[in-house]
């Protein structure tokens, strides 16, 4: 194969406004991790509540849950966001409608539907993580604690969930990262972040393999810094006397 | 004064009766050892002493309150009783200090300084003052389990309950956990204890109870319990000619 590569290229215009190519790269950048960290958030807070119901005692609680997770885990990712942008906001309340279809720009439109979609998404997986880490903690604990005279909601707060989250850190890691990942459906969509840069600059420019390896390499030093963050996390949390604890 | 009275306490799980019409009581500054082969319901029955076990029949009132009753605050019940476990069960992410403190706070309202000082109080009593900043993993079991007893002791309880709380120990451990029970007991603390350990029971308990599949099948003074063997029920001497052996 005869290709001229052309790492310039990034410097080059874009043949709109003053724009360089790695322009277009900083911004789609920002947008992923806009879509990622928020839709991160939410399913670290909803997926808790979800994992805590899935544990508590009685029926109701618990099976809503289960539920959730059944349904948001087996229904494939993509047919998800599809739901989210093009049925759901039919079936909204008339200003409601009018407002997403019609007052909000369209990045911001698709922005909403793919937070919606990876949130919802996520909370189910991190649901099931939170739940395991509970569930792996020495059944003595829970007991301890009520002995002492903490209410349901102080055990959860006090002993179960701090050893929970310890436990289930490299899980939730993954999870993280994979929120990374799976916001690149959103260039499905139409919303500019980094995959849906790449191909317009591959485009644009026709230097498909260095938009791509540029890409490539972001993605990577990306998920290698989350990966030394949450380390760090871990590290910062280790319960000195535990296993892989400081003595 | 009664301060533990167990009235025809009954419970099951599923089609299983682990509980079958218990009925006892523990005076204020008594100390009464249970004891019995595993599986009986020793556990079981302490445990429903503070509602960590629900039951189906009969009903159990301490120091004037019901345990059965829908409409009593379990929480503030539980807060009254100590109960120390088999497996120490302190909060491996806390420190000594804040396993000390925390229910203290949260539970009892106590103020920080409140707390700290009645914690260090019980720790320096339990010997293990040196080890207030240190985290349970980095304690010996026998040193957790003092930690635990302190623990409990820092709530002002009403009464002791203790689950088998030296059966998880290395034999060398044994002696430090029941020295600190011994000096209990001898305070008047009302206790309940699960336990295996006649040495105590003939040391301290001023009652000694036998159980048998669920039942209370022997209930009596301790001198009647150890010195008057041949009155016993054949299983109550089995059990002893066992544990006694060595
Ligand atoms: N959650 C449960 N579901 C069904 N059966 C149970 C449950 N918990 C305990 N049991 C049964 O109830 C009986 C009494 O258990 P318990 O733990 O009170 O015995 P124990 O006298 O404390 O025994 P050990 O000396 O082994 O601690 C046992 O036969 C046990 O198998
Ligand atoms: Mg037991």
């Amino acid at each position: 194969m005869n290709y001229n590569w052309d790492w310039n290229i990034f410097f080059k215009s874009t043949g709109i406004g003053s724009e360089i190519y790695l322009d277009w790269f900083v911004s789609g950048l920002g947008w992923t991790i806009a879509v990622a960290l928020m839709a991160w958030i939410i399913a670290l807070l909803l997926g808790s509540v979800l994992g805590v119901m899935r544990t508590l005692p009685g029926k109701v609680l618990p099976a809503i849950a289960t539920a959730y997770v059944e349904l948001f885990r087996n229904v494939p990712l993509l047919v998800q966001l599809f739901m989210w942008y093009f049925v759901v906001p039919d079936y909204l309340p008339e200003p409601l409608q009018i407002w997403f279809k019609q007052d909000l720009n369209p990045a911001t439109s698709a922005y909403i539907s793919v937070v919606v979609c990876l949130a919802l998404f996520t909370a189910a997986r991190v649901c099931e993580q939170v739940r395991t880490g509970i569930q792996a903690l020495p059944r003595g604990q829970s007991a301890a604690a009520l002995a002492v005279g903490f209410s349901i909601g102080q055990t959860y707060r006090h002993v179960l969930l701090p050893q929970a989250f310890r436990i289930i850190i490299p899980p939730l890691t993954s999870e993280f990262l994979n929120i990374f990942k799976n916001s690149s459906v959103a260039s499905l969509i139409g919303l500019m972040e980094l995959l849906a840069q790449t191909k317009q600059t591959a485009e644009f420019s026709a230097n498909i393999f260095e938009a791509f390896t540029l890409a490539t390499v972001i993605y990577f030093v990306l998920n290698m810094s989350l990966m030394t963050l949450m380390s760090l996390v871990e590290k910062k949390v280790r319960i000195p006397g535990m296993m892989g604890g400081a003595k | 004064m009664s301060m533990i009275e167990i009235k025809n306490v009954s419970k099951w799980y599923g089609d299983f009766q682990v509980l079958t019409d218990c009925t006892t009581d523990v005076k204020k500054g008594e100390v009464v050892v249970v004891c019995g082969p595993s599986g009986s319901g020793k556990s079981t029955l302490i445990k429903t002493v503070n509602a960590l076990e629900p039951f189906q029949k009969g009903d159990i009132i301490v120091d004037g309150i019901s345990v059965g009753d829908p409409k009593t605050d379990l929480p503030k019940l539980r807060a009254r009783i100590g109960m120390v476990f088999q497996n120490f069960e302190l909060f491996p992410h806390l420190s000594i200090t804040e396993n000390l403190t925390i229910a203290q706070q949260r539970v009892l309202g106590r103020s920080k300084d409140e707390a700290m000082q009645k914690g260090m109080h019980y720790l320096d009593r339990v010997g293990l003052k040196a080890q207030a900043n240190k985290f349970p993993g980095q304690l010996s079991g026998g040193q957790q389990q003092r930690v635990a007893i302190a623990r409990a002791l820092a709530m002002d309880p009403i009464a002791m309950l203790f689950d088998e709380p030296t059966s998880a120990l290395d034999p060398e451990m044994v002696n430090e956990v029941l020295d600190v029970m011994v000096e209990l007991a001898h305070e008047g603390m009302t206790m309940m204890c699960v336990t295996h350990e006649m040495g105590f029971a003939r040391k301290v308990a001023n009652r000694v109870i036998f159980m048998d599949r669920g039942a209370i099948v022997e209930d009596c003074e301790k001198e009647e319990f150890f010195g008057n063997i041949d009155a016993r029920s054949e299983r109550a001497r089995q059990f002893l000619s066992k544990i006694l052996a060595h």
